[in-house]
């Protein structure tokens, strides 16, 4: 079974986050809360649908990764390109994503 | 240009008030994600991948200095110190809160602006030829009635949730760059043979899934009659456009099932019924938009031949750039100047807030105060004088804006992608910044000659792919990005659709791809002057699949 994070994007910025332990929404993916069980993704499920109800974030979706020598890599490039922003320099003071997290 | 009058102003400051309240609102609690997305798109506030994206309207590409400084303090204050112009003639900043929204569109109105209608499903910002005013192939300047079609269908009741979004773009010369046959309606203002004005009316453009080319269904219609056969148009769509199907509820669509014969029909009837309503533009009322766009007073500057061919002697780089990216001016001692928001292995259409400062500055002093943005994601100063060539050039150079590019193969369309923007399936933006790299030195691009490369991400083909000469498209194929290419198409007045030539691209190939096409073509053109395009429909796609794909059949389409 493919493991899952839930993320979001905050209401007030549209920042990217991703729940945490802890249950508050993170910025960094690689502090995602992983659900390893079907369980587990329901749980994660219900708690997305509460924080949008609660508008605290919107656009809400489990989304698979693999933790590889404990660093969380999404399956999908959307969803790797979301986790670190885009691939180019694109503005002084902000780093592009890291290629090796980017590439297939 | 257009100034906002009384009524304008009173408008513009209402909906940033009522906005900011709704976003009060949104921030407090009170209005759920469901019942605000419609009104935030209102005001063109997207969300995307990494954050909001706010998409300001430039009626038909118009700016003056004072707004583009505006855009720079947007820039600088609200996001990451850049705007992303656009293939619609707007602007985009990809990072701004929600909470500064209101901000951000209140202090935009201090400049007459806004983001009213730059999404959702009513009638989008009119665009027009970025040369209008001052080309010099030009009939009349397509200004005034793009205007004419803002003020009507700003908020229009009755057009306000169309079936889908509609895009009108009107052009005043019989060169056609505002690709007015890839639009929902095309307008080419003309002259009959009594020397009036009015339009070629096309309907039924469109690029996204379904590329289609418009149809021509009026060959001349009078210019008083311009608001009402619009809205009888708008009536026949709005009717009986699809609303059951989201990718078949473009006018497009509607043309191509109903036939536009009887298409045409449909709203001669309508028509019938309008042309003699309060939809009748008084000449007045025409003459009085028209003063707006009155050109500025430009003085003799005779002097500007002699200076500007001791310049070019001097110095080979600014004679390239007065060459590629200078264009004649009706006034022979003006010419058109493109900035070329391409630099070599940069990112199409981004500009930094500083530069938006400089061009500001540039046209403030030397084009007086007039800018464009092109739907080529470059912007213009329309009106400078052949004499004042030489420091808006070194004033670009210190900006990082004197590319020589301008129509050129670096000089390449490419949608947000997925870098950016939620829709997309693969990234646009590094493939035209690799393209743009290998192919970045002058004089090869100059050896290639014209030749104009789109990218889009998605299908929904914001990259215009399907009017490039060489068209990309972005797709993702088992979680990996894939490049189909097309080769042949072109958004003038002879419009085409490119065709798909074959299997697609791994991003680490595409680029290599592109060079066998262009090796291709330089092989087969009968001499220099023979563009990529007109080669091509000599010659057809044979010998560019088999330089792609060899003799393998199956690969090629």
């Amino acid at each position: 079974m493919v493991d899952k994070v839930l993320t979001a994007n905050r209401l007030t910025d549209g920042v990217s986050v991703w729940l945490n332990a802890a249950g508050e929404w993170a910025t960094s993916l690689q502090e995602a809360l992983v659900a390893r069980h079907a369980e587990a993704f329901a749980a994660l499920e219900e708690i997305g649908r509460k924080a949008y109800a609660d508008n605290k974030v919107v656009d809400v979706n489990l989304i698979e990764v693999q933790e590889t020598d404990g660093i969380l890599w999404p399956l999908r490039l959307r969803e790797r390109i979301r986790a670190q922003g885009p691939t180019m320099a694109y503005a002084p003071g902000y780093a592009p994503a890291d290629p090796e997290f980017i590439a297939v | 240009m257009y100034r906002y009058d009384e009524f304008d102003h009173a408008f513009v400051s209402e909906r940033v008030a009522q906005f900011r309240d709704q976003v009060e609102r949104r921030l407090a609690g009170e209005l759920s994600e469901d019942a605000f997305k419609p009104l935030r798109l209102m005001n063109g506030v997207y969300l995307q991948l990494h954050a909001y994206m706010l998409r300001i309207a430039i009626p038909y590409g118009t700016l003056n200095s004072k707004q583009m400084r505006m855009l720079a303090h947007v820039a600088r204050t609200y996001d990451r110190g850049y705007g992303h112009f656009t293939t619609r003639q707007n602007l985009q900043f990809n990072w701004p809160k929600l909470s500064d929204m209101p901000d951000v569109l209140a202090e935009l109105a201090t400049v007459e602006m806004h983001a009213i209608q730059t999404s959702g499903n009513c009638i989008r910002n009119v665009t027009a030829d970025h040369f209008a005013g001052a080309a010099a192939d030009e009939v009349a300047d397509p200004r005034p009635y793009a205007e004419i079609l803002r003020q009507w269908s700003s908020v229009h009741p009755e057009f306000s949730f169309l079936p889908r979004k509609f895009k009108i773009a009107v052009t005043g010369a019989e060169r056609d760059r505002a690709a007015i046959q890839v639009h929902d309606i095309g307008l080419h203002l003309k002259k009959n043979d009594k020397g009036e004005l009015g339009f070629a009316v096309y309907v039924g453009g469109g690029q996204g899934r379904t590329p289609m080319i418009a149809k021509l269904i009026r060959d001349f219609l009078p210019e008083e009659d311009l608001l009402s056969y619009t809205t009888a148009i708008m009536r026949v769509y709005n009717l009986h456009g699809r609303r059951d199907n989201k990718y078949k509820a473009r006018i497009k669509i509607l043309v191509h099932e109903t036939g536009v014969e009887e298409l045409a029909r449909q709203v001669e009837v309508e028509f019938a019924k309008l042309r003699d309503t309060e939809l009748r533009l008084p000449e007045k009322d025409v003459q009085a938009i028209a003063a707006y766009f009155a050109p500025p007073a430009l003085g003799e500057r005779p002097e500007g031949w002699e200076n500007l061919a001791r310049w070019k002697k001097a110095d080979e780089d600014f004679a390239r750039w007065v060459k590629q990216n200078v264009q004649p001016h009706k006034n022979p001692d003006y010419g058109m100047v493109t900035i070329s928001l391409k630099p070599i292995g940069g990112i199409p259409g981004d500009a930094t807030d500083a530069q938006m400062d400089a061009v500001a500055e540039i046209a403030e002093e030397y084009a007086f105060d007039e800018i464009r943005v092109s739907h080529e994601q470059n912007l213009i100063l329309p009106h400078v004088a052949l004499a004042d060539l030489e420091p808006v050039y070194r004033a670009l150079v210190a900006a990082g804006l004197a590319t020589a590019n301008a129509g050129l193969i670096t000089d390449i369309i490419a949608c947000p992608g997925l870098d950016y923007c939620a829709l997309a399936n693969a990234r646009s933006i590094p493939v035209a910044q690799e393209i743009s790299a290998r192919f970045g030195a002058p004089e090869r691009q100059a050896e290639i000659g014209e030749l104009k490369i789109k990218i889009s991400g998605c299908i929904n083909a914001c990259g215009h792919h399907h009017v490039g000469h060489i068209g990309l498209l972005g797709v993702e194929k088992k979680g990996a990005e894939l490049y189909q290419i097309t080769l042949g198409g072109s958004g003038d007045e002879q419009t085409s659709i490119g065709e798909i030539i074959g299997r697609g691209f791994e991003p680490e190939k595409v680029t290599d791809a592109i060079e066998k096409i262009v090796d291709t073509y330089l092989g087969l053109r009968l001499d220099p002057q023979e563009t990529f395009l007109t080669a091509y429909r000599r010659v057809g796609p044979q010998p560019f699949k088999d330089a792609l794909y060899g003799g393998n059949a199956a690969e090629a389409a």
